[in-house]
């Protein structure tokens, strides 16, 4: 037959659906992934657009930006509920899992392909709800909800009578879900769906990490749920009382099922980094990585006892002192699996045949600022120092260290190394480098300056300050300019690669050090992979 | 790759439209859920069609942030239909796929991998709620004592399940539906095993009275239910909707007799599907997938029964 169009789409029918099918009604995890990427992407314009107008605010003393003191708060809770699960959970386990642990422990698809696409697309109507909570009213000091991202009773029930936290609270069930049913698809995948003689002991660290992650989720979302579906009765009028001591309830319970939900959390967005950061290290040090089995199970050490230790963040309630004392040492005991990875990754460079490639950079980098983020977070751990530094900037300092460094640059180590995997065509060198370099000058200037503003006791959540901390908040005000140049980089480095100068990349684009599934396959992969399984022999050790 | 055979057993599936309407379909419940709830105008009996309006003609200038605001049900109501139709034709795709043979022995082991997980997550959101119950009933006097910011509340605080509370009765009402749920556990089996001995007839007998027991016990709970709202209304037992107790009792009850539903709705799917000459006695996941989860609201409530009714009872009980 033919055809004005010419044959072109006869001639590469790998089973691709048409666009909308395809995009909207996908069933194929590396569309799916690629979605997930896209979503956390325009979460993280938003996200960043919130910090930025925090920080011209902060950029000195007195009112600059934000009409109203409310606003700023509502800024600072959206800010950090958007970045959470907007933002790193998309990228890092939706994003990077659904493109890789498939690919990865040699498997054709997802377990359950549809409920892939169910998760992904709760997410978009989460963040339509949260868009919704920003101009519907909160309190009477206007709209949206300011009561921060762990929403704690009272500034969450009769503190912001409003629609605005209905609708945060639908969202994060919504996001909630979303979540848990990937956990279910990963968790599915990983034990039901690996090659054969791909064995747990043989399977990538990213798809180690990812496993733990998913039960990280399946197990502390849903009472994050139930915890949710309380302030939400508790909200209504003549409803329950499960936070209103004068109803016999307990606001401190919320704090109790929050962080219990609250701290796998923070594992759940550092964890897929972990895999990622391995195999990065791994590929440019052309060695395998340093104690596979030990890196494996420090995650897995990592993932139970991260859920004990929640208390640590509520050392300031009033808990008995012999609580803290556990919380303390059972806190302290988490610094030890951490420290085998961090150690396994310099000794896995140590001897090592190394290429500092843009992902590599990523990695070492990530390296330095976890570090310097678990540092902090030792000191914190402490209950006594803590109630020096519980809610200042030196707070800030440490989570932004290990997540808005840790998390995402691991995310951008991941994107970087896979870039040519995922969508063909090799990442610009130079834009990249650009990128890289005003990222990580940035974040420091943004951050570090803040373990000072918090050592001198500048309290987090506030739109003003005193005349004294403003020259640390100036420095971190530039360093947010200095990022912000840095994310123009990024978009001029994906406009270049995947626009202006499409290079083609690879099969294995680097070299002998890649060793896992992903780079025998041709760049992109196939619409559908694995059609044969690939058969993992005895001696492919790592 | 292109034209490869495919020479694995796993299930790969073409693009589906229900899972992007899941998610219009959730934006509707929670849009109904909290218009529902939390109300963005005021429900107004001399003009009921106000929240048509509302959202047909007016703008959000009209959205009020008061207090105890609540707005019509229609759109929870479209919602909850929405998500209905979008549930019956998914899982209408799956039962299909699974007559069409997709379902091989690997793929039917991941379909138990995910049950069991999803049970989990149902595990851990049950957690939840007897953290709070427990945490309300044991160590309240004892962080009354510990926490001087509460201490204006101490009484009201460490009071609100201390003995002075009068509870249900768990000899009464609890108690039957105690039994109407183990003995569906025992009809729900009866029904499993028939079924693997290819007794079509027994496996409906047994799958239908499991669901007529269901529906029994949501009956007697919503007849628990009511006379217990008749009592607060008539101010005979105050802890109902005004206190710790109350709250965790309706939401821990509330939560299972939701369970209860959908279990009970699961399983008569499964009936219907055995009716129309579904389920095979060598392959029926979907029948045992409703068994398990059968049986795990079976298990909440034992632990309901045997903590929130029985342990914690206290003043008499009501009858």
């Amino acid at each position: 037959m033919v055809s004005i169009y010419g044959d072109d789409a006869h001639d590469h029918d790998d089973g691709k659906p048409g666009f909308w099918a395809r995009w909207f009604y996908s069933t194929n995890h590396k569309d799916i992934g690629t979605l997930y990427l896209i979503f956390g992407i325009i979460s993280g314009l938003i996200g960043g657009y919130l910090s930025f107008m925090m920080r011209m605010e902060l950029g000195e003393p007195g009112i600059q930006v934000f009409d109203s003191y409310h606003t700023y708060n509502v800024f600072v809770s959206m800010h950090g509920l958007i970045m959470i699960f907007f933002m790193v959970m998309p990228a890092l386990i939706g994003g990077f899992g659904n493109w890789f642990v498939p690919i990865m422990i040699g498997a054709p698809d997802m377990a359950f392909p549809r409920m892939n696409n169910l998760s992904f697309w709760l997410l978009p109507v989460a963040l339509i709800c949260l868009m919704i909570s920003f101009f519907v009213p909160g309190s009477a000091a206007g709209n949206g909800f300011g009561g921060g991202w762990v929403m704690y009773p009272p500034l969450s029930t009769s503190g912001s009578p409003g629609p605005a936290f209905d609708f945060i609270i639908i969202g994060l069930l919504a996001a909630g879900f979303s979540s848990i049913f990937g956990a279910i698809n990963f968790i599915t995948t990983i034990l039901n769906m690996r090659a054969p003689g791909m064995t747990m002991h043989k399977m990538p660290l990213f798809a180690w990490g990812v496993l733990v992650t998913a039960f990280l989720l399946l197990l502390a979302l849903p009472v994050l749920a139930a915890a949710l579906f309380m302030l939400f009765t508790d909200r209504i009028d003549g409803g329950t009382g499960f936070f209103n001591p004068a109803m016999g309830g307990d606001p401190e319970m919320f704090q109790h099922l929050f962080w219990f939900f609250g701290h796998p959390e923070v594992y759940i967005m550092i964890l897929p980094a972990f895999g990622i950061v391995s195999h990065v290290i791994s590929t440019f040090s052309k060695k395998p990585i340093f104690g596979y089995l030990g890196m494996a199970y420090a995650m897995v050490a990592i993932g139970v006892v991260g859920f004990v230790v929640w208390a640590h963040h509520m050392y300031t309630v009033g808990m008995d002192v012999n609580l803290k004392a556990y919380f303390l040492a059972a806190t302290l005991v988490i610094a030890v699996p951490t420290g085998v990875k961090i150690f396994s990754w310099l000794a896995t460079m140590w001897g090592g045949s190394i290429t500092m490639t843009l992902p590599m950079l990523w990695a070492n980098a990530f390296i330095f600022l976890f570090v310097v983020g678990g540092v902090t977070g030792v000191v914190l751990a402490n209950a006594g120092v803590d109630a020096a530094l519980h809610d200042t900037y030196y707070v800030v300092a440490h989570f932004h260290y290990v997540l808005s460094m840790g998390a995402v640059f691991g995310i951008f180590t991941g994107f970087y190394y896979w870039f040519g995997k995922m969508f063909g065509v090799m990442y610009n060198k130079f834009w990249g480098a650009v990128h890289f370099w005003l990222f990580f000058v940035g974040v420091n200037m943004v951050f570090f300056p803040q373990h000072f503003l918090g050592m001198q006791g500048m309290p987090r959540r506030y739109v003003d300050y005193p005349v004294e901390f403003s020259l640390y908040n100036q420095i971190s005000t530039y360093g947010a300019y200095v990022t912000l140049a840095g994310v123009a980089a990024f978009f001029v480095m994906l406009i270049w690669s995947l626009i202006i100068k499409r290079v083609p990349a690879d099969d294995n684009y680097w070299g002998e050090g890649a060793t896992t599934l992903e780079w025998t396959l041709p760049s992109p992969p196939p619409y559908h992979q694995f059609n044969t399984l690939p058969r993992i022999s005895d001696d492919d050790g790592h | 790759m292109a034209g490869h055979a495919v020479e694995h057993d796993y299930h790969l599936i073409p693009p589906s439209p229900w899972p992007f309407l899941s998610g219009v379909a959730c934006l509707i419940w929670g849009l109904g859920m909290v218009v529902f709830f939390a109300g963005l105008v005021d429900r107004d009996p001399a003009n009921p069609n106000a929240m048509m309006e509302f959202f047909l003609a007016s703008g959000l200038d009209t959205v009020k942030g008061v207090e105890g605001a609540s707005g019509g049900w229609f759109i929870l109501l479209i919602g909850c239909l929405f998500a209905s139709y979008v549930m019956f034709g998914w899982w209408r795709d799956v039962a299909r796929e699974s007559a069409a043979g997709d379902h091989t022995p690997v793929v039917d082991i991941g379909l138990r991998y995910g049950m069991i997980m999803f049970i989990m997550q149902e595990a851990m959101f049950f957690v939840g709620w007897f953290w709070m119950f427990f945490e309300l009933g044991l160590f309240h006097e004892v962080r009354a004592g510990w926490n001087p910011d509460i201490l204006e509340n101490a009484a009201a605080y460490a009071g609100s399940m201390a003995p002075g509370v009068t509870s249900v009765d768990p000899w009464h009402l609890p108690l039957i539906n105690t039994l109407i749920l183990l003995l569906s556990g025992t009809t729900v089996t009866w029904a499993h095993h028939a079924l693997i001995h290819n007794d079509r007839k027994g496996a409906k007998w047994g799958l239908f009275l499991t669901v007529a027991l269901g529906v029994l016990f949501t009956l007697v709970q919503a007849y628990e239910y009511t006379e217990l709202f008749h009592m607060r209304e008539g101010g005979d037992h105050p802890w109902i909707g005004n206190d710790a107790y109350g709250s965790a009792f309706f939401m821990a009850t509330g939560f299972h007799g939701l369970h209860v539903l959908i279990g009970t709705i699961f399983l008569l799917v499964c009936w219907a599907r055995l009716m129309k000459g579904g389920l095979r006695s060598d392959k029926h996941f979907g029948l045992e997938a409703a068994a398990w989860y059968w049986h795990f609201v079976d298990v909440v409530w034992l632990f309901l029964f045997a903590f929130v009714y029985v342990i914690f009872a206290t003043g008499g009980g009501v009858h």
